[in-house]
């Protein structure tokens, strides 16, 4: 009897401690990737990286019109991206108790969220880059609002729903017609929430690499034609990385380090704003 | 106001009313337009490969850009290997990390804890490569690549997967990457569906005097398997197609070895290495297939995996 109890025992603590190792075990590759980071893209990042352009090999140069690139081809994705998500989100939460698009829509949505964003790229150079003839900002930015779709959708239907009915029964009982409770009521109340989302797709989409590859493509030079290939830190920083010469690997470590800290500040940033909402509620 | 006034309003407000409701429809709809016009797009692009290779295409390991020979064997595979080889070593730790945020943590550290794993989960792909091909593959090939050829080459069985030249990039250490990739995804969908146990039936298996792994095994896990597997397809899915980190290590080569040690070529890393300086018809169309095959299987995977979360979410686990 001592026995059973014994080895029971003996297999709880092994396997707790064994689920505490695991613990362990993801925040160290996160702890390691963070510091790696750190220690290579701290001393490659200076003002010349926010000054110059993308060098040749061998002399000088930042990442200035990576950065420019990535910014505008994210906000130009994201001010596509965010609008069809608002309303195909509430179309899910508002409209969507009868009828087949409104599941059929939710379950391809899903899928659609993790769907490998080369394809996309592909996608998007077929129908656009392989018609105009050549590389250029407006494909990136079309690839990323098609990255960007899904995530609104998601989090405006899941903040939406977290609107107490009591609210949408008020307005309407006040005679508001269903469009004004909508956008004046409900979508006002989860505001927070969809901003949250927004923020979430700007962090997903400005690390996306494998769609720009296809559309943007690359430009070594300061370009702010939408029209042209476009340079972006993603891309950069695969070219660079990639490369056989110091210098620019150096650099591809600087805009990492960027990327990842942007990312990451967006995340954090994201989880705060929900939070203040969430508790005032 | 008088009445006519009034109706007037009121039938602009009911005009209003069905061209927002109509707007959204729209936009929803455009959801399903975008897939459709990718399947589409892709078949299209991928018609002459597929009218000149046929079904041959799955099954052939030649990939000659200079005979203008294709096929999707090698890429396949390698996409398979590298995606088992993750998952092989997510499940496990995601498990032990859902364990450890739902029943140890101290509640104060529970919140922190799954930010961070969230972090982790947000960290851009292209760092994963980078990292994995400037830090992760020397040490690899230093380290722990000698031990394997040492230690498992000579066995049996196992041997021949993990005897080779120890240079750090390949297969295995593709797999690994993409291993730390998949665990945040995985761990938190575990978390989120440990969490809908009922506190009931758990403190009823305490109540028997039944040690917490107990509880995890033999209460929580039956109860939410269906959630647990959706979670691991969705990590699955996110494997299959991941790109860049794959490309940084995976030394893309179009061989096909026995030895996990040895350069491979997965779908996602040929397309982000070949489809842009793919000249010919034949050459990009045959990419394009191998795109739609990538889609294809991502989509049956995630969609399994999709299916089962429903099911859990509905069911709350009854009948499991």
């Amino acid at each position: 009897m001592f026995d059973l109890y014994a080895r029971r025992r003996a297999i709880n603590v092994v396997t707790l401690s064994i689920s505490v190792f695991t613990m362990a075990f993801g925040l160290f590759w996160l702890v390691w990737i963070l510091w790696t980071l750190l220690e290579y893209g701290l001393p490659n990042l200076g003002l010349h990286v926010f000054t110059q352009t993308t060098p040749p090999p061998g002399s000088d140069g930042g990442l200035i019109n990576a950065i420019f690139g990535s910014v505008m081809m994210t906000a130009v994705g994201v001010l596509i991206g965010t609008p069809i998500g608002i309303l195909a989100g509430t179309y899910l939460a508002e409209f969507g108790q009868r009828g087949w698009l409104a599941p059929v829509t939710r379950f391809i949505n899903d899928v659609l969220l993790s769907a490998p964003s080369i394809v996309i790229g592909m996608f998007v150079y077929e129908v656009y880059v392989a018609k105009v003839q050549h590389f250029a900002g407006w494909g990136g930015a079309f690839a990323l609002a098609i990255i960007v779709v899904p995530v609104v959708i998601r989090t405006t239907e899941n903040m939406l729903r977290l609107v107490p009915n009591s609210l949408r029964e008020a307005a309407a009982a006040l005679g508001a017609p269903q469009w004004k409770v909508i956008t004046f009521v409900t979508l006002r109340g989860a505001r927070a929430g969809i901003l949250t989302g927004i923020l979430l797709a700007i962090a997903r989409v400005s690390g996306e690499t494998a769609p720009l590859l296809f559309t943007a493509l690359n430009n070594q030079f300061w370009s702010t034609n939408m029209n042209q290939p476009m340079a972006n830190l993603p891309v950069v920083i695969f070219q660079f990385a990639m490369s056989p010469y110091d210098d620019w690997q150096g650099l591809a470590w600087a805009g990492a380090l960027l990327i990842t800290l942007s990312v990451l500040t967006l995340n954090i940033v994201a989880r705060v704003i929900f939070r203040q909402k969430t508790n005032t509620q | 106001m008088p009445t006519f006034l009034r109706e007037a309003s009121l039938k602009r407000q009911t005009v209003l009313d069905l061209l927002f409701r109509n707007l959204t429809r729209l936009a929803a709809f455009m959801v399903l337009a975008l897939l459709a016009a990718i399947i589409g797009s892709l078949i299209v692009g991928s018609l002459p490969a597929i009218r000149e290779f046929g079904f041959g295409f799955l099954t052939s390991s030649e990939w000659n850009p200079v005979t203008d020979q294709y096929g999707a064997l090698i890429p396949i595979v390698g996409t398979l290997i590298t995606s088992g080889i993750a998952l092989l070593i997510a499940i496990p730790v995601s498990f032990g990390i859902a364990i450890f945020l739902t029943e140890l943590s101290p509640n104060w550290l529970r919140r922190p804890l799954g930010i961070a794993v969230e972090l982790l989960a947000g960290i851009p792909s292209i760092i994963y490569g980078m990292w994995g091909l400037f830090i992760f593959a020397p040490l690899f090939a230093d380290h722990v690549e000698p031990w394997l050829n040492d230690h498992i080459g000579p066995l049996p069985v196992l041997g021949p997967f993990f005897s080779g030249p120890p240079m750090g990039i390949g297969m295995l250490t593709a797999g690994i990457i993409l291993a730390i990739m998949v665990i945040p995804f995985i761990a938190s969908v575990m978390r989120d569906v440990f969490d809908v146990v009922p506190a009931m039936l758990k403190e009823s298996a305490y109540g028997l005097g039944a040690t917490t792994w107990e509880v995890m095994w033999n209460v929580v896990l039956p109860y939410t398997k269906i959630g647990v597997v959706g979670g691991i397809m969705l990590g699955l899915g996110r494997a299959l197609g991941e790109t860049m980190a794959v490309t940084f290590v995976i030394g893309n080569a179009h061989e096909l070895h026995k030895s996990l040690l040895m350069p491979g070529n997965s779908i996602s890393s040929a397309l982000a290495n070949e489809f842009t300086e793919a000249v010919g018809e034949l050459y990009t169309s045959s990419l394009i297939e191998l795109g739609l095959i990538l889609f294809f299987i991502t989509f049956v995977v995630l969609s399994l995996a999709r299916f089962m979360l429903y099911k859990l979410a509905k069911g709350e686990g009854r009948g499991a």
